[in-house]
């Protein structure tokens, strides 16, 4: 583990910033899509593509890249952005999101893009697959990590739950999984729909061991991700709490904002505010 | 020309014809239901406006039953409700519901013989830009072949809302497939149905082919037939809105005065309506068929009108099949 420098943080913050405002631009441009849940994972998905993953975007089929699996695929215009920032495709190529003949299908769809697992869209089904590719690798001696980003809406899926119980049975320490936890689904909040709580609990009960963390900060994602490297007796289950819409503040834990885009109107005020937050980042670490 | 029997739309060609989804007919179909008899119940898997099935909370709220993102629990609890008295309506989208919960269906509640009644949203490519994973083209083949279901596809919003009242009234299970985007409205509220019939819409003078179609696709089969009647070439349009179980007599009828037959549908050509047809006609009176539909493809992101045009099921297209099957005559 090697202590993280306040210039490495800014850097991720930055990149974290630029990659919303591109979410909201894609989403606009298309006229459809779901803003919350992608604006609510950006600082994740940014810590992974630029600091956790093992990876190379110019080689993005390397037999020993680490695998991020994305299993609520509803949130791809965030993978997008990441993948697009991190070289995977042509940056101009994030405005052809959801049009007819782009490789950034509405879902993502394995071998349309570089860097995309796993098709996904349809919600519970990966962490099946994560547990999948774990045995695989743990079947070929292989070092890399799978880490399976799902949603807590997904939870309510008893496939979900056939996966928990089967990684725990295996002990498949290589595979982390990642839970956007930002209490929203479509027709309200979690706990209303239905309700998840204790998650924790549920999944100790099944042989995980369970870390919870702040979602938004970039030093808890990371030291967090070092810790579950660290445990080799239990596969780990990462509990980010997020704020859904995150940084533009009319979208913020509101769940009407699950699955529509913003108008016009609405991206400008977006794209200002974040682009003042980003102005902010730079000078708090001045 | 359009069949008077039929009593479609006035406006049936305008431009300003009015227009809805098919999953608004669902919607209110399930409020009138609802009111008709007090043990119609609806469950929904966290799409409750989506599948329109939020006029029927919001009137009844008791009478409701949020299942969250769960498609399999959502069959097989209606599978309980269903053989207690009660007429559950389960709605999602096709692709999970029948699609997830498949297996769910085919024992608890088609074997079961258990009372549920099952709405697949947002079928067929006309999703649009959510994509593949999301556009059922596969429903129609999965729920025909499974004894004991009826399957009916809607051509609109009124249509589906008389589906909906009409599945109620009649004790087993039943699947109905609904469509995410606006499309005409070309039957009205004096057109005939009953499930298990199909209609005549178009009766061209001495046809040459019969155009047998379901769900709003249908549509673009009538602007195929006014096209071609202005090239004098004669056709019937057949509404085979049930697909199970099917209006054999009348295929049979329809078919044996044209000589030909041209099938549309926004599904895959294998296992639906087309496959169904076919069936009937090689055992009764085999006869050329063109199929149009999803070419065993699956669907893209995109605009719902591109991809009807980009995978061959606009009017354009029944056109030139029925030019085609003509020719094997
Ligand atoms: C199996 C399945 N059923 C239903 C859906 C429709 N759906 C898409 S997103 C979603 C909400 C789930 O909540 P969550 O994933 O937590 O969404 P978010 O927090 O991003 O709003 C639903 C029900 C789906 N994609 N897959
Ligand atoms: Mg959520």
């Amino acid at each position: 583990m090697h202590p993280l420098h306040d210039k490495k943080i800014k850097f991720l913050e930055e990149t974290a910033n630029l990659i919303r405002q591109d979410i909201i631009k894609m989403l606009v441009e298309a006229g459809s899509g779901h803003s919350a849940g992608p604006l609510g994972m950006t600082d994740i998905f940014t810590a992974l593509y630029f600091h956790i993953l093992n990876h190379n975007p110019k080689d993005p089929n390397w037999a020993d890249r680490d695998r991020l699996v994305l299993s609520n695929g509803h949130i791809c215009p965030v993978q997008y952005a990441a993948l697009a920032w991190a070289g995977y495709f042509p940056m101009e190529e994030m405005m052809t999101l959801r049009k007819l003949g782009s490789r950034l299908q509405g879902h993502p769809h394995r071998g349309a893009l570089p860097g995309v697992e796993t098709t996904s869209g349809p919600l519970g089904s990966g962490l099946s697959q994560s547990a999948g590719i774990a045995l695989a690798a743990k079947m070929d001696n292989k070092k890399y990590h799978i880490y399976c980003l799902m949603s807590d809406g997904e939870h309510d899926a008893g496939n979900t739950w056939e996966a928990a119980m089967f990684i725990g049975k295996n002990k498949l320490n290589n595979l982390i999984a990642i839970i956007d936890r930002n209490n929203i689904q479509i027709d309200g909040f979690t706990e209303d729909i239905m309700p998840l709580e204790s998650l924790r609990n549920k999944y100790e009960s099944f042989d995980w061991h369970v870390l919870e963390i702040n979602g938004h900060d970039m030093r808890d994602i990371i030291a967090a991700v070092n810790e579950a490297k660290a445990v080799f007796e239990k596969p780990t289950v990462i509990i980010a709490h997020t704020i859904p819409g995150k940084d533009v503040s009319f979208m913020e834990s509101d769940f009407a904002w699950h699955g529509i885009p913003p108008n016009k109107d609405q991206a400008k005020a977006a794209l200002a505010e974040l682009r003042t937050l980003g102005g902010k980042i730079k000078s708090e670490h001045q | 020309m359009i069949n008077k029997i039929a009593k479609l739309n006035k406006k049936i060609f305008k431009a300003d014809i009015e227009q809805a989804p098919t999953r608004d007919g669902y919607g209110k179909g399930l409020v009138e239901a609802g009111e008709k008899d007090k043990n119609v119940v609806v469950l929904c898997a966290d799409l409750t406006e989506s599948t329109r099935s939020h006029w029927f909370k919001e009137k009844f709220p008791q009478r409701f039953i949020e299942m969250g993102v769960a498609e399999q629990n959502m069959a097989t609890v209606a599978a309980g409700l269903g053989i207690s008295g009660k007429i559950p309506f389960i709605s999602s989208y096709a692709v999970f519901s029948p699609g997830r919960n498949w297996e769910q269906i085919r024992t608890t509640i088609a074997y079961n013989d258990s009372n549920v009644k099952i709405c697949g949203a947002h079928a067929g490519v006309s999703v649009g830009p959510d994509g593949a994973t999301h556009q059922a083209i596969e429903d129609i083949a999965t729920m025909r072949a499974m004894p004991n279901m009826k399957v009916i596809v809607p051509c609109d919003a009124i249509e589906a809302q008389k589906a909906t009242i009409a599945a109620a009234q009649i004790y087993g299970p039943v699947y109905f497939r609904f469509a995410r985007e606006k499309t005409p409205i070309f039957t009205t509220e004096n057109s005939s149905f009953e499930i298990g019939k199909a209609y005549e819409i178009w009766a061209g003078k001495n046809p040459q082919i019969a155009i047998i179609g379901a769900g709003p696709v249908l549509y673009n089969a009538l602007l195929a037939a006014q096209e071609l009647e202005k090239e004098k070439i004669s056709v019937i349009v057949l509404n085979c809105h049930t697909i199970k179980p099917l209006d054999e007599k009348k295929i049979i009828e329809v078919a044996k005065k044209c000589g030909a037959v041209v099938t549309v549908e926004e599904h895959n050509v294998i296992g639906g309506l087309g496959s169904a047809v076919a069936e009937v006609l090689a055992k009764n009176c085999p006869m050329p068929m063109e199929f149009i539909g999803m070419q065993d493809t699956f669907g893209e992101s995109g605009e719902p009108d591109d991809l009807i045009e980009k995978y061959g099921m606009g009017a354009k297209d029944i056109i030139k099949a029925v030019k085609k099957v003509i020719k094997k005559k």
